[in-house]
């Protein structure tokens, strides 16, 4: 991994990976949901107890595995922006956020759509909610700095201090509000047995997780190259405007 | 230390010369109060029961307005890139400031919350315990608020920008800081919670100033 990270700091040949690497992995993605999702709605059983809302889960799961991992793929980034001052590290972290964002609103949003049939309302202040409401907040607020801050760099490494910041502060905030949601909601019956699945829902289960994981990755791929290509829209855009100063000193 | 003490108490006495931002601090937390039983009606027991959300997240608010005063006026006149490169460590400028902020913003709002508490029918034989885990759980508001300060320092509407950065990182004070002051009115045995509440307002103090340190070296440059 170290060593395809050191040769792709170079954003040219990143861009050139980029290029050849997205057709075959947006193929990936496109085969791998749709088998996926065709065993989701066709193949697989309905739950004893669920019924069909139990489909949802296809697509809830796996975009929670990969909205909290995409918080874990932005600290890394953080890291390297910080310390080893790779130069797409911030690109990556920056690129990373709003997908991670937007994947925290799929399991906000099919959450509820679950919790409406089955525990009668749409949301419940349940722990895992509330903490994964936190996450999508913390994601928001990345996103905001780095578009109140004009300069690439410096809204880089702010943002990255702000995601390790994030980061050291997760766990607590699951914590307390695990222990928030115990006192004033002593039984909770939300749990539904996660070990027990059985394997006939598990398979489409794990099919859908690596097509979310690969739809991820590609697409922060393109994220990253419309980073890097906007980036050097604007150097350029910078360089005619210097120019055009220099030409214009030199008419006066 | 010495050096601490003195940015402290420069900063301090600054802020009480400038006048005006902790009079507007307290105003705020006054309406904020005042305004809640108009949304939630004047019924005496509710407003018991939410009295001390209301006031933790009134309190927030309320020392959010300045925190984006910590670092902005050395800022812009050019003393903070003098106390940069003075003895010094940047992790302990930015501890002065926060503790600057504690004492002339969060100090004044923990002592004005037992009036508010009245006004909310909050029982009186528990304001005590309101005025000290208020004291115990600001520090780390005051803290946080200063790494939010320092990223977003000489940003435009950096203000509201602060707000939704540091707002979600207040959580764990929000729910430790309500729970000690509820566990007083209706379960005393509960109360060795407010241990947490100090353990987050120390691990505050310790690390967000090297955070704070951070983004102010990268607004530098």
């Amino acid at each position: 991994m170290t060593f395809s990270l050191t040769n792709l700091a170079n954003p040219t040949r990143f861009l050139n990976f980029a290029g050849t690497v997205i057709p075959w992995l947006a193929a990936l993605t496109v085969l791998l949901l749709g088998v996926g999702l065709y065993q989701a709605v066709f193949v697989a059983p309905t739950d004893y107890q669920q019924g069909e809302t139990v489909r949802i889960m296809y697509i809830h799961v796996p975009a929670a595995w990969v909205g909290m991992g995409c918080y874990a793929v932005i600290a890394i980034a953080a890291l390297g922006t910080l310390i080893w001052r790779h130069p797409l590290a911030d690109v990556a972290a920056k690129a990373a956020a709003p997908i991670g964002a937007a994947f925290t609103f799929v399991i906000l949003v099919t959450g509820s759509l679950w919790g409406k049939p089955m525990w009668g309302t749409y949301w419940v202040w349940d722990a895992r909610l509330t903490s994964l409401l936190v996450l999508f907040l913390l994601y928001l607020g990345l996103i905001a700095l780095w578009q109140s801050i004009e300069d690439p760099g410096r809204a880089g490494r702010a943002a990255a201090i702000l995601a390790l910041v994030g980061a050291v502060n997760l766990p607590i905030i699951k914590f307390s509000v695990d222990w928030w949601n115990t006192l004033h909601q002593p039984a909770s019956v939300f749990r539904t047995g996660g070990s027990t699945i059985d394997p006939a829902l598990l398979t489409p289960l794990f099919v859908m997780g690596g097509a979310f994981l690969a739809l991820f990755v590609l697409l922060h791929l393109i994220a990253m190259r419309a980073e890097i290509l906007r980036r050097r829209v604007r150097v350029l855009q910078q360089t005619q405007v210097q120019q055009a100063q220099i030409a214009q000193a030199a008419r006066a | 230390m010495k050096a601490v003490l003195a940015l402290v108490r420069r900063d301090i006495a600054l802020s009480f010369r400038e006048g005006g931002a902790i009079g507007v601090a307290l105003g705020f937390y006054l309406v904020v109060v005042a305004i809640a039983p108009f949304g939630l009606g004047p019924d005496l027991n509710l407003l018991a029961r939410v009295a001390p959300g209301l006031l933790w997240i009134a309190l927030l608010l309320a020392a959010l307005l300045s925190a984006d005063r910590i670092f902005h006026n050395d800022y812009e006149d050019g003393s903070l890139d003098v106390l940069a490169m003075g003895p010094l460590p940047l992790a302990g400028v930015a501890a002065s400031k926060s503790l600057a902020h504690w004492v002339t913003t969060c100090v004044p709002l923990a002592l004005l919350a037992p009036v508010l508490g009245l006004l909310l029918n909050f029982p009186i034989h528990t304001i005590p315990l309101l005025v000290l885990a208020m004291l115990a759980g600001t520090p780390a508001v005051s803290f946080i608020a200063g790494i939010g300060a320092s990223l977003t320092l000489g940003l435009r509407r950096s203000g509201l920008l602060i707000a939704l950065l540091v707002l979600p990182l207040y959580v764990p004070v929000l729910i430790f800081g309500v729970s000690t002051i509820s566990a007083a009115v209706t379960d005393p045995v509960r109360l060795g919670r407010r241990f947490m509440l100090c353990a987050i307002s120390l691990a505050s103090m310790v690390l967000a100033p090297l955070a704070a340190a951070a983004a102010l070296r990268t607004g530098f440059r």
